[in-house]
């Protein structure tokens, strides 16, 4: 176990010193989400008034935008230099391999939410703050099952020619459930007086996805990448 | 880049042959020779050629893994319909270079996807001293290393970076000292600090074949290794394969340069559409043979 969480730290590490000297996925993934909800505010707030539960609406579909780019992004610069025949090469667990990259997107898409639930609180005068510990773990949750999918279509996608049409067709349909899990929770986190039953009932839909989603991508992540 | 008789002659000069312009921390100690006063760290003084291979320790969680023949046992791989290999069989044993040479589209790299385990064959089996393809994959693949026509390096990082996360992976003890010996080695310890974007082909060539070598493997495949070297990088490239061999390490290489190979191989096989076409045990005059291949019917 321990060389498996070293195997992972280590890929973890390396891909934020690479994006830290770089910062052109976080950079691009940025920008793109941002310009997403600002597309979204000037389409849909009306004299200071967005629709209900617009905000939530509008947060996902930015951070899952923006996560198909950060994902087609950070696994194209492992294609470039053909590191990830390199990593795979490496006398390391392949999983833990997966686990940080998996790591290393969800750091990235952290970031940038860090970034984009302000901007979405502000422009849709949202009141995204008023919980925000069951905020943290709706988009920590959501953003695992997304991001532990993607990672996973992304390595497979590598050596696809079209690689960068065949990830969201893959993705989206697969990742869905999530999404509207995510939707549904922070609706919920935005009424005037929370049902916390429902809130609970959405963020365990999304913590069994995540485990779901994680189990079988470190079940399927070595046989998938061996041919 | 220079071809011709000057390649052919740095090919086969010895590697402690100064016109090689080879960096000091190349040449190898000498039996007679005290190993102190070569300047070099202590993981690169080398105890002979049975055990230096092992000399670096690697953490145990990975396991070990040593053997002293490859043996390539009637192996095919199918891509769809199409036969990258056919019933390709041959062995080779410690300290032996062995070069695969042949046309694009031969199946020479795919051969070298499949023994560095990245590809398992549709028929046939490998066997590395006396275990299989798919016994212990990750302790397999402690005593592997490749050298790619790509060179596995990320540029953002720099040459230090790059060797001690590659050589933390591969299970290195001590990988920063690892790195720094390394990159003495590629005599390239100056530019430790730089990112490996910053260096050309030819210096990016060397950190990766320290990639490659940084937990001393005992089978070293290497993929069109002398693409983009000049004279000098050849030359401290092919003394580092005579080094290998030396060490008792198998070393396996796919490349079109011949002339080069001539000087280098103790084993020359010959491939044509996924099939030995000829195997040399004594390779000599690798150029007519590979015209006499080439204008061969095709089975």
């Amino acid at each position: 176990m321990t060389g498996f969480l070293r195997t992972a730290w280590l890929v973890l590490r390396k891909d934020m010193t690479v994006e830290v000297r770089s910062l052109e996925v976080a950079l691009t993934t940025l920008f793109f989400a941002v310009s997403t909800v600002m597309v979204f505010a000037f389409a849909l707030v009306r004299e200071g008034s967005a629709p209900d539960d617009g905000a939530a609406g509008i947060l996902w579909i930015a951070v899952s935008f923006a996560g198909t780019l950060a994902l087609g992004r950070t696994f194209e610069r492992e294609r470039q230099a053909e590191t990830l025949r390199a990593l795979l090469l490496a006398p390391a667990p392949r999983p833990a391999i997966y686990v940080g990259k998996l790591l290393g997107i969800v750091a990235l898409l952290v970031g940038t939410e860090i970034i984009l639930v302000p901007l979405v609180a502000f422009l849709f005068q949202a009141p995204l703050f008023a919980h925000p510990a069951w905020l943290l773990v709706i988009l920590v949750t959501g953003t695992l099952g997304f991001a532990s999918v993607g990672t996973l279509f992304a390595a497979m996608l590598i050596r696809a020619r079209s690689r960068d049409v065949l990830l969201p067709v893959l993705l989206y349909p697969i990742t869905v459930p999530v999404i509207i899990a995510g939707v549904r929770a922070t609706a919920t986190l935005l009424q005037p007086e929370v049902e916390f039953e429902i809130l609970r009932f959405w963020v365990a839909l999304l913590v069994a996805f995540d485990i779901v989603f994680v189990t079988l991508a470190l079940w399927t992540f070595e046989p998938l990448m061996t041919d | 880049m220079k071809r011709g008789p000057d390649r052919r002659e740095a090919a086969r000069a010895s590697p402690l042959d100064p016109s090689t312009s080879l960096p000091s921390t190349v040449l190898r100690a000498s039996p007679s020779t005290s190993l102190q006063s070569t300047g070099l760290p202590s993981t690169l003084l080398r105890a002979g050629p049975s055990t230096s291979l092992r000399t670096r320790p690697l953490t145990p969680s990975i396991g070990h893994v040593d053997f002293d023949r490859l043996v390539v046992d009637d192996v095919s791989r199918h891509f769809g319909r199409r036969r990258a290999l056919s019933h390709v069989s041959f062995e080779v044993l410690q300290g032996t270079v062995l070069g695969l040479l042949g046309p694009n589209g031969a199946g020479k790299s795919t051969m070298l996807a499949v023994l560095a385990t990245l590809l398992r064959p549709t028929s046939g089996h490998v066997r590395y001293g006396s275990f299989e393809l798919d016994d212990r994959r990750p302790a397999l693949r402690a005593a592997i290393g490749v050298l790619g026509h790509d060179l596995f390096l990320y540029p953002e990082l720099t040459a230090r970076e790059n060797l001690v996360f590659f050589g933390s992976l591969a299970g290195v003890a001590e990988p920063d000292h690892a790195a720094l010996a390394a990159l003495e080695h590629a005599g390239l310890a100056d530019r430790a600090n730089d990112p490996v974007g910053s260096f050309s082909r030819g210096m990016r060539q060397r950190v990766a074949l320290e990639r490659a070598l940084i937990h001393r493997p005992r089978l070293v495949l290497l993929d069109e290794p002398f693409t983009g070297l000049d004279d000098a990088s050849t030359g401290v490239l092919l003394a580092r394969l005579r080094g290998l061999r030396e060490d008792g390490a198998i070393v396996i290489l796919a490349t079109h340069d011949l002339d080069l190979a001539e000087g280098l191989l103790d084993r020359a096989v010959f491939l044509r559409d996924g099939r030995i076409a000829e195997t040399l045990e004594q390779p000599d005059a690798l150029r007519n043979t590979y015209r006499s291949i080439m204008t061969r019917e095709r089975p």
